[in-house]
């Protein structure tokens, strides 16, 4: 069905904006991603690999980011889902300004982000104090690491789903409804699958956001070596130390992760389309 | 069904991750410390370290751990006060390290409480210049002559750009101007710096990588290890005199107290001053504080008449005041 | 329609009072810390911290770029957005998942990358060079470097609606003769507008927080220059927490306007859809 779309629009139209999409994917990202790659492979294939995998700090890094990035991006989906199906479903009065807040985040500088977690988290604050007396250390620990990200990706989800939900209406969940479907059932059956193009997007960039972010880590983590650094954050520090090499490798690694997630996407996107 | 089993691993993996960030918040002491560093020092720490931990287990039998953090002076600072559970400092800036001081986490007299009140070693701010150095940059007077641009990182979020100032701001009295004549110096020379990087490590690269200015301002280290990437690209110049950059460092006591971390800690001082110690830091070209084991390097520490940070304001508070607070002589400088 | 619906579907109260939950947890504690802090100081200290020549150089700086980069943003992501679903080509996937590259790459790196490519004898800089000088360490350097990292929210907001689009409708519309122009003017794009804004508003919101790599583009001169959260730095650098907060208060607040401005617009436009 998708397909038969593809045909349709004449060439006058299609050639032009096919040439278009290659220049701007071409200048803006494909030139910058490949000097990262050049730069990640100046030395050669065996020193992109030994700078990967040789450094314990770096093996850290990488873990780290596979723990924390998809914690932050599970809560903020399930968030997501929740809040997207009540905005898009219900009108109330403070629903623009509900869907401002969600969007708020996005334009948080990192460095604000940072500090006004230190702010409610760090030793001194009202809850970081108290959790600390009891033995947890949520700023300068992973805990930290989680909810700064958590923040900065908090509009991704529920911005993806907005539209999709309401692009598709709400007559199939009715018509479950009407059908004696419980609030669940129409939930898991009908509103999710219908929007699970829309979510998997949602979740993939979320992802992506999250493992890259940088700014507000670097605040929270107490950027203590070989246990709260990140991939971003070992990027910076190995370009600190003139290592511009393992830096761009690390920065590869990211966009390979993220194209994997892509990648996945489009393989399940062939499975479930049939 | 396989996308059961792909739902299924995932939320596995998620679960996962979640129980370990969950558990990784646990606030757990081993034989270990924290040593809370700014940012151009990570090789020499992690040399430092390594021979450290070595020679304790050959000495006591247990093997300890030293946990590094870097990052910018002040961020570190900020961070130990707001609860980084630092148990040993090395910031570049006495005010940083002060800092934490008034925030109770240190004793008062800090400075004294190490040999050479707290400097194992101590640097400088050098200048370097293209090969040749074409546009005859010999001293600070002629940063303002020509069309020199000069390469410097931006004091208000920079240890390396506030003792450029104050090396700037030094010279000029030494040379006998007036209070005047030395602002004037300063504000022309600042408006000779085309960018503001953030940080030390972002200047040496516009200057380095992307050949912006004829002058860069930097750490005596810095300068030697960006010379020698740039492999005959780039020269130190040595001025007629610099000031005495002092990288202060402290024993976080409050932090030393809880954790009980003393014997550790006052180990890792000691081995500091020894001779071991004291060449390494040679080794990363910073300037030992041990002054027969600085003589023996001085073909790599050339002799230059450094002038300590209170020539040019009687304290730290008075030159933060004076220089980098709101609307102090930077804002001025800036404000054309 | 949407009246009575929270009747007729189920979850209206629990949503409401989930999403408010977490987003109060996670977004408003925080930024009420913040806000906290920055209240701690009189009227008077709070104006003279938001409101100086060298501040108001900075939200200048920060909301034209951010606008403009948004802006052009729509017309890009539009562009590839539509290429992407409607048309089939050699490389298709491939492009696709490289929208999604300036979310993945740290921003730090891009900036790095963006400056160094278009400096004076940057390999593309040399190439602009004679028509339009040097690109990096000038405002289009800072506009440039936010179209990058602001690029997948069009695209990627606009292209779940088109996928789903009811070919049908389409179909109706051509067989009832409209040209493809009036098929493209009366059926796909009202249902665009809302996505468009929403990726707008989101390119344009994160333009506004852009540090990472605005700072390996510019020259960070005050009043030249310097975008706002590089003052914020500045003032955490003099341990002057609730005037770095009052700023940040500040940029809040501004993006907040923004962002309910067009949210309204938003609205506005899909009721008349």
């Amino acid at each position: 069905m998708a397909e038969a779309r593809r045909r349709r629009d004449p060439s006058y139209v299609k050639l032009p904006l096919i040439a278009a999409t290659f220049g701007i994917l071409g200048v803006l990202i494909i030139l910058p991603l490949y000097q990262v790659f050049a730069q990640a492979f100046g030395n050669g294939v065996a020193a992109y690999w030994s700078k990967l995998t040789d450094s314990p700090e770096t093996r850290h890094a990488i873990f780290l980011t596979l723990m924390v990035a998809p914690t932050a991006v599970m809560l903020n989906t399930v968030f997501g889902t929740i809040a997207a199906y009540t905005i898009a479903r219900f009108r109330f009065p403070g629903r623009t300004v509900l869907v401002s807040l969600i969007d708020l985040p996005f334009s948080v500088s990192p460095v604000v982000a940072g500090l006004v977690l230190v702010l409610l988290y760090g030793k001194n604050a009202a809850v970081g104090g108290w959790l600390f007396e009891w033995g947890y250390q949520v700023i300068f620990a992973p805990p930290g690491l989680v909810l700064a990200t958590a923040f900065v990706t908090f509009p991704f989800v529920v911005r993806e789903l907005i539209p999709v939900l309401e692009a598709n209406g709400a007559e199939e969940e009715l018509a479950a409804r009407s059908l004696g479907a419980s609030g669940r059932q129409m939930f898991f059956a009908v509103t999710l699958p219908n929007i699970k193009w829309g979510l998997l997007y949602g979740v993939i960039l979320c992802n992506a956001r999250a493992m890259g972010e940088f700014g507000a880590i670097y605040v929270v983590s107490g950027r203590i070596t070989g246990q709260t650094d990140t991939m971003p954050l070992r990027i910076e520090k190995l370009y600190q130390e003139y290592d511009t090499t393992g830096a761009m490798a690390i920065a590869s690694l990211l966009t390979f992760l993220s194209l994997v997630t892509l990648a996945l996407k489009a393989w399940l996107e062939t499975k479930l389309r049939r | 069904m396989t996308q059961k089993i792909l739902i299924l691993s995932g939320l596995i993996y998620l679960a996962l991750a979640a129980a370990w960030v969950l558990q990784s918040g646990i606030v757990r002491d081993g034989p270990e410390i924290l040593h809370v560093a700014c940012d151009p020092t990570r090789e020499l720490w992690a040399d430092v370290n390594t021979h450290f931990v070595e020679n304790q287990e050959r000495a006591t039998g247990k093997r300890w751990r030293v946990n590094m953090s870097h990052g910018g002076s002040g961020s570190q600072a900020r961070a130990v006060i707001d609860g980084l559970p630092a148990d040993f400092l090395s910031l570049a800036l006495w005010s940083d390290t002060d800092a934490v001081r008034k925030a109770g986490l240190i004793d008062d007299g800090w400075v004294d409480e190490q040999p050479y009140r707290s400097l194992p070693y101590f640097s400088t701010i050098v200048f370097v210049v293209r090969k040749g150095n074409p546009k005859g940059v010999r001293d600070w007077p002629d940063l303002v002559t020509g069309d020199v641009n000069i390469v410097t990182p931006n004091p208000k979020t920079s240890g390396n750009g506030k003792w450029s100032v104050l090396a700037a701001w030094g010279a000029c009295l030494r040379r006998g101007m007036s209070e005047t004549e030395t602002d004037a110096y300063l504000k022309e020379l600042f408006r000779r710096v085309p960018v503001l990087d953030t940080s030390a490590r972002n200047a040496t690269a516009t200057f380095a990588s992307k050949k912006r200015g004829d002058v860069h301002l930097t750490w005596e280290n810095e300068a030697i290890l960006e010379v020698a990437e740039a492999v005959g690209e780039l020269e130190i110049v040595y001025p007629s005199c610099s000031i005495r950059a002092e990288p202060h460092i402290a024993v976080v006591d409050r932090i030393v107290e809880r954790r009980g971390t003393q014997e550790i800690v006052a180990s890792y001082v000691k081995f500091l001053y020894t001779d071991e110690a004291q060449h390494l830091i040679a080794k990363h070209h910073h300037r030992p504080s041990n002054p027969a084991i600085l003589a023996r390097y001085a073909d790599r520490f050339p002799n230059i008449a450094l002038f300590p940070a209170t020539d040019v304001a009687p304290t730290w508070d008075a030159i933060l005041a004076k220089f980098f607070a709101e609307n102090a002589a930077f804002d001025r400088w800036m404000r054309n | 329609m949407a009246v009575g619906m929270k009747k007729a579907l189920p979850g209206y109260r629990l949503g409401l009072g989930m999403t408010t939950a977490f987003l109060g947890l996670i977004v408003l504690l925080p930024l009420a810390a913040g806000a906290a802090k920055a209240f701690e100081l009189s009227p008077s200290e709070f104006l003279a911290a938001v409101w100086t020549p060298r501040t108001v150089a900075a939200y200048k700086l920060t909301l034209w770029t951010s606008f403009a980069a948004a802006s052009i943003n729509v017309v890009l992501g539009l562009t590839v957005a539509w290429t992407l679903v409607r048309y089939d080509f050699p490389g298709r996937k491939i492009l696709d998942a490289l929208v999604d590259i300036p979310f993945a790459l740290p921003t730090a790196v891009a900036g790095l990358i963006y400056a160094n490519l278009y400096i004076a004898d940057g390999p593309v800089g040399r190439l602009l060079m004679p028509m339009t000088g040097e690109i990096a360490y000038t405002p289009a350097g800072i506009v440039l470097v936010l179209i990058f990292t602001g690029f997948p929210f069009v695209v990627r907001s606009v292209q779940p609606v088109l996928e789903d689009l009811d070919a049908e409708m389409e179909e109706a519309a051509m067989i009832l003769g409209a040209s493809p122009l009036q098929n493209f003017m009366r059926v796909i794009l009202p249902n665009l507008i809302a996505p468009t804004l929403t990726g707008f508003t989101l390119a344009l919101a994160r333009s506004v927080g852009e540090y990472g790599s605005v700072i390996f583009i510019s020259t960070n001169r005050p009043y030249e220059m310097e975008i706002a959260p590089v003052l914020i730095v500045a003032r955490l650098e003099e341990y002057a927490y609730r005037e770095a907060a009052a700023v940040a208060v500040v940029l809040l607040a501004v993006s907040f306007v923004l962002l309910i401005a067009i949210n309204l617009l938003e609205r506005r436009s899909r009721r008349h859809g």
